[in-house]
């Protein structure tokens, strides 16, 4: 099962994140790097943690793994037969596609009438949480170690207690006329 | 005195109770205080947990108390996010607190004639909206409670020559912090949800709530009763069943969510018979519709005047829910299915990053990819637009899963249930129409960038799900008589948003307490007929009896004749 990855990971961690590179896509952690692949700046759902979600039971698509990498190295190999491309045996099938390929499938895999799209969309749904949240994480924590993901965004730093306050929040000034029709209670009419 | 043994029916051994309330949300919590109150031994099953002010956690962690106290449930072309606890919706909300305009009352939607009761009419609902309003209590808020983001929407609005309105809210300012974790519980008691008011009022009075007990089916009793079965569910894993029961009752109110209770009914025919049509159909999303906008900060300091010192706007974290609405498409004169609300929104990331879409490499949309990450740099210069508009009341409900509302798949939140939604011409009319004012306003001279969530992967979507089993005057068109009992199985009362008859085009938390408000002395007098010895004429939970006082007139027409 294992293959000559450089950072040693099995198929089906291989597949799982090329496909969550795919979801929110991030820069190669090292020379040789197969399953990143390289189509953003700055690390992605990957380095965020989408394998460290996916395989936390609560989601309830751990189980379903295996299945997962398995429908993906079908669809990958029937796509890379119908359009002509070299196969390449030293990776699985989603690995060895380039990135555009990669999206394409994933576009067609989520879009609607697909009949697996309930699946995909909640596989991608979990990497896009993993890079967006942290949802592995204690948010406090995953602020604490640099979340790629939260520091993406610039989601600020909680107070000492771990809990966010906001005490400077408001322009406060009238910034447009009422509607005319509002009662006194402050309701639409 | 309550839930004493009784082996009365069906040979196995049930509790007993007077009234038997299912979910704690706004329907269950007001009905629980205002029965108890009087007198009734009230017991209120709530299938999700209840959590405690100092367990609500600022955390995106799997099983911290968003995960426990939210639901989202996907269905075929329309996905529902609800409350999942003791005080239900009320703790997830943002508290916004607008009543629905004149006009909505009116409306007509597919079926061709007014679709409200006859005796209901925002006139005739105030009352009952001033009672809720007395009890939360909901406040007007003012330029000095709005956010940033509340701000620079107003202030886009008004730069497209629109009005803007502080929303009114259910929020203690003074404790608010303006943290925007709102959606999973005020963890400072700002939030004036139902854990503040009736809730403890209830117990107060007598009530028990059990949380974690999730109804699946009512039977009918020898005495005219209704026997009530529950699933006790896993505290932790809520697709884990840990024990079962049976509480007898005479008389059941049901308010479960739109999203569940015409489920538990369809559940309940092989039992009770066959529901009336309505029951499971007629479900509303209340139109509703979300939009993006990325601001240009030079923009909006440019152009819209404002700073904020580090920056012009790039608030998108700092807040509460929505404080500021947009009102100008609530024109009576205009056609139904083209007045809508805009009101400014924050959803935290997740929930508020995920269907949002840009342009891809190829000019087509996408929710996913380089782009999509390129744009969650600016997320801090995000401001999420909500829509509320005029649905077709398109939903139905498929066969009910094996438990509860929806076959669960994560240990706690996410599920799939059996809702279809197929959106009509109509409202897609409505949402395009809502599309382009957003785009306009908010690209105007440069502001911002805008572009829809997508639809295409959990179908539309709804925090506000309504009327799924809904009051109206026409047997054929709604499960509920005008005094929510459903028809054809006396004794049985459906309180929440599944009563409500449409969209509202407006939040509609403080329209569904009303009318549960309103339809209490008709409850209480049924409870009578059915042997409660219990009174109706509860004050305020806090004791305030103005708003008591102003609607005692509408008491008599309210109890049956």
């Amino acid at each position: 099962m294992e293959t000559a990855d450089p950072g040693g990971r099995s198929r089906r961690t291989m597949t799982l994140e090329a496909f969550a590179d795919t979801i929110v896509p991030g820069e190669k952690r090292f020379p040789g790097d197969r399953t990143v692949a390289g189509a953003a700046p700055g690390p992605g759902a990957v380095e965020a943690g989408a394998l460290e979600l996916l395989e936390t039971p609560a989601t309830g698509v751990t189980d379903g793994l295996d299945g997962y990498c398995e429908a993906l190295d079908e669809h990958a190999t029937a796509y890379a037969e119908q359009h002509g491309l070299k196969p390449d045996d030293s990776v699985p099938p989603f690995v060895a596609l380039d990135f555009e390929d990669r999206t394409a499938i994933v576009r067609w895999l989520t879009s609607p009438g697909h009949p697996e799209k309930d699946l995909w969309v909640l596989l991608a749904l979990f990497c896009n949480m993993a890079f967006d949240t942290g949802a592995h994480l204690h948010t406090t924590e995953a602020i604490a170690a640099g979340h790629p993901g939260l520091a993406t965004m610039g989601f600020s730093s909680p107070d000492d207690d771990g809990l966010w306050r906001f005490p400077d929040f408001s322009y406060r000034r009238e910034l447009a006329p009422r509607h005319p029709n509002t009662t006194s209670t402050g309701s639409p009419a | 005195m309550t839930n004493h043994p009784n082996n009365a029916s069906e040979g196995r051994t049930a509790e007993r109770t007077d009234v038997l309330v299912i979910g704690s949300g706004f329907g269950g919590a007001i009905a629980a205080y205002h029965l108890a109150a009087g007198g009734a031994d009230v017991t209120v099953l709530e299938r999700g947990p209840w959590v405690a002010s100092d367990e609500f956690e600022h955390d995106f962690l799997l099983g911290s108390s968003y995960t426990r106290i939210f639901d989202f449930v996907v269905g075929e072309g329309m996905s529902v996010l609800g409350g999942n606890c003791v005080g239900g919706g009320s703790v997830v909300y943002f508290a916004a607190m607008p009543r629905a305009p004149r006009f909505v009352f009116e409306r007509r939607g597919n079926i061709g004639r007014r679709m409200w009761p006859s005796s209901i009419d925002r006139d005739r609902l105030d009352p009952w909206y001033d009672r809720v309003a007395e009890a939360l209590p909901i406040i007007k808020q003012d330029w000095n409670d709005v956010t940033y983001s509340g701000g620079v929407f107003a202030a886009a609005c008004a730069h497209a020559g629109l009005t803007a309105n502080p929303a009114p809210a259910a929020i203690d300012r003074a404790l608010c912090t303006n943290c925007n974790w709102m959606m999973s519980g005020c963890r400072f008691d700002a939030k004036r949800s139902l854990l503040l008011n009736y809730l403890p009022a209830a117990v107060a009075h007598g009530a028990t709530i059990r949380p974690l007990h999730e109804v699946q089916h009512l039977s009918r009793n020898a005495d005219g009763g209704y026997r009530v079965h529950y699933n006790v569910i896993d505290e932790e894993d809520y697709r884990v069943t840990v024990g079962s029961g049976a509480i007898d009752a005479k008389l059941v109110v049901v308010a479960a969510g739109a999203g569940a209770t015409p489920v538990i009914l369809r559940r309940s025919e092989p039992a009770l018979g066959p529901m009336p049509y309505a029951v499971g159909r007629y479900f509303s999303g209340n139109g509703e519709r979300l939009n993006t906008a990325v601001f240009d900060e030079e923009k909006v300091r440019t152009v819209l005047g404002l700073d904020r010192g580090e920056a012009a706007y790039a608030a998108s974290q700092i807040g509460k829910g929505p404080c500021v609405a947009s009102w100008d498409r609530l024109d009576p004169a205009l056609p139904e299915y083209s007045r809508f609300t805009l009101e400014q929104l924050y959803f935290p990331p997740g929930f508020g990053t995920i269907l949002a879409q840009v342009p891809g490499a190829d000019g087509r949309t996408t929710w996913f990819g380089p782009e999509k990450k390129e744009l969650l740099r600016h997320w801090q210069s995000w401001l999420t637009i909500f829509t509320m508009s005029e649905d077709d009341n398109e939903g139905v409900f498929g066969a009910p899963p094996p438990t509860g509302n929806a076959t669960r798949i994560s240990q706690q939140m996410l599920g799939r249930g059996t809702l279809r939604y197929e959106p009509s011409i109509n409202t897609m009319r409505g949402w395009a129409e809502s599309d382009a004012a957003v785009k306009d306003i908010m690209e105007r001279d440069g502001l911002a960038r805008v572009l829809p969530w997508t639809n295409d992967l959990v179908g539309a979507y709804t925090v506000h799900p309504l009327a799924s089993c809904r009051i109206g005057d026409d047997p054929s068109t709604s499960a509920l008589d005008d005094r929510h009992e459903l028809r054809g199985h006396p004794g049985i009362f459906v309180t929440d948003g599944s009563a409500v008859p449409g969209a509202l085009t407006v939040n509609p938390a403080f329209t569904l307490a009303a009318l549960a408000e309103r339809a209490m002395p008709g409850i209480v007098a049924a409870a009578r007929e059915r042997g409660v010895e219990v009174t109706y004429g509860a004050p305020s939970p806090e004791g305030e009896t103005s708003a008591r006082r102003a609607a005692l007139p509408l008491v008599r027409d309210l109890v049956r004749d």
